[in-house]
């Protein structure tokens, strides 16, 4: 397996605050991380350190070895190789379902207008809503917009999806309806980075569990050992606390 | 009863008919527009990069987008429209209203940068956070995603500042240019009468607000129409 994501020491402070507190990790090609941890503990914050939605206070992020935090990357174009689904969906409200998705896709001359119709039919039909195309998302369920968000990017043909606690803002009877989305997702072979709290999720689609507390990574295993087997002190107080 | 009447008709026609001089107040009409117009679209267009150089991190800019906003909102309009007439624009000569225009837009542009940075930060951050993730640029997102969004906030509260700027232009007589106020005032003065004029200058001004109001009131019952629920 090649190494996709590469984090050297990296810390994030907002102000006096330091949310991360140095994280070295590597993850290759087709994995399916999932980031568990405590409100607060900057799982949310790591995530958004990978494609610098955060600055990144310091240390490196690499991506296919390419140093992603140096002012000389375009990091727009590294943007388009990682997929962001959001915890708030942040669908476009004055846009079609459809021109949701095709909208970045046509805009960056990554395809034609036909092409990006055809794809973004071929990705609503993956997430079964091909008939919502021409609806607006204020018309759609939490779980609908969820699974378009889901689609938009997608369309970017990205390398890797981060996922900010998909399942989150959603009502409960929504939140499998996007997981069986993302399981899917994870079954085809997709990277992903996903922080969640779904541990039933996680138990069964990871193949990586992280547990964060506090700013570092205190259990990185597989999802067997993280859960069944926490080495941390702090591990087995909150899994015992969810679980 | 009759006399009143006779003696309002007589007024009436000494004011306004009598050497043709409601041509005056149409003459007058015609400069309050045309400065108007103009001022209205400098003001748009600068507002929005001041608004931008408010919103943006950088700080030369920012600091460009404070200073400009705090000069134009900490002195009188009309002392705004002398400087540029007769200091900044004295040895150009092109049309007055032209210059009164600019004034009046740069005048404006203060403003309107405050309205339209207001309706950018109505916008939820997602939006520019989703926009932004999937490869877009910062003004490819500003262009496509939040501005379309912002307009509509931004409307209702830029016809008012228009509104507002219509009126402010009834100061333009100060630089010697005959818009519809000054008219009522020339009018007056070669007259010597107050009442007729100075009436007939309020309604028009009324008349024309108020159809202004109307169809733009038509324009953002169409904006809002686009917001399916």
């Amino acid at each position: 397996m090649s190494e996709m994501i590469e984090v050297k020491n990296l810390t994030k402070s907002f102000g006096e605050l330091e949310v991360l507190k140095g994280i070295d990790k590597t993850i290759s090609k087709g994995e399916v991380v999932v980031v568990i941890g405590p409100s607060g503990s900057g799982k949310s914050t790591f995530l958004r350190c990978l494609n610098m939605l955060e600055d990144i206070t310091d240390g490196e992020v690499f991506l296919d070895g390419q140093k992603i935090n140096d002012s000389k990357t375009d990091i727009n174009s590294i943007r388009q190789k990682m997929g962001m689904v959001f915890q708030h969906f942040n669908l476009f409200p004055h846009l079609t379902i459809l021109e949701n998705i095709t909208y970045a896709p046509v805009k960056l001359k990554k395809m034609t207008k036909e092409q990006a119709d055809a794809r973004a039919h071929e990705l609503l039909q993956r997430v079964g809503l091909d008939d919502k195309a021409s609806c607006y998302p204020v018309q759609l369920s939490g779980g609908q917009k969820q699974r378009v968000a889901i689609a938009r990017s997608l369309a970017m043909d990205p390398e890797i999806m981060l996922f900010d606690e998909p399942t989150s803002a959603l009502d409960p009877e929504m939140v499998g309806e996007v997981l069986d989305v993302m399981k899917s997702l994870a079954e085809s072979g997709m990277t992903m980075i996903i922080v969640t709290h779904e541990m039933g999720f996680a138990r069964e689609v990871a193949s990586r569990v992280m547990f964060m507390d506090d700013g570092l990574v205190l259990e990185d295993g597989s999802p067997e050992q993280v859960f069944n087997n926490p080495q941390n002190e702090r591990t087995r107080g909150f899994l015992s606390k969810i679980l | 009863m009759n006399e009143w009447w006779s003696g309002v008709v007589e007024q009436f026609t000494r004011c306004f008919i009598e050497e043709d001089r409601y041509m005056l107040l149409v003459r007058g009409i015609g400069v309050t527009i045309s400065v108007s117009l103009l001022a209205v679209f400098i003001g748009i267009v600068i507002g929005f990069f001041i608004a931008l150089c408010n919103l943006s991190k950088n700080k030369v800019l920012k600091t460009i987008g404070g200073i400009y906003t705090d000069v134009i909102r900490g002195t009188p309009s009309v002392t705004q429209l002398m400087i540029i007439y007769f200091v900044v624009f004295a040895t150009v000569r092109w049309p007055k209203w032209i210059i009164a225009g600019i004034a009046f837009g740069i005048n404006s542009g203060a403003y309107v940068a405050e309205i339209i940075r207001a309706g950018i930060l109505s916008i939820d951050k997602g939006q520019t956070e989703a926009g932004r993730s999937l490869g877009l640029t910062a003004g490819q997102t500003m262009v496509g995603i939040i501005m379309p969004q912002a307009v509509k906030n931004i409307f209702p509260t830029l016809c008012n500042e228009f509104i507002v700027l219509i009126k402010e232009t009834a100061i333009v007589g100060y630089v010697g240019l005959m818009d519809i106020q000054k008219a009522g005032d020339f009018i007056k003065s070669s007259t010597f009468l107050a009442f007729m004029p100075l009436i007939g200058t309020a309604i028009i001004y009324y008349v024309m607000i108020k159809l202004l109001t109307l169809g733009l009131k038509k324009i953002e019952e169409s904006l809002r129409k686009s917001d399916i629920r």
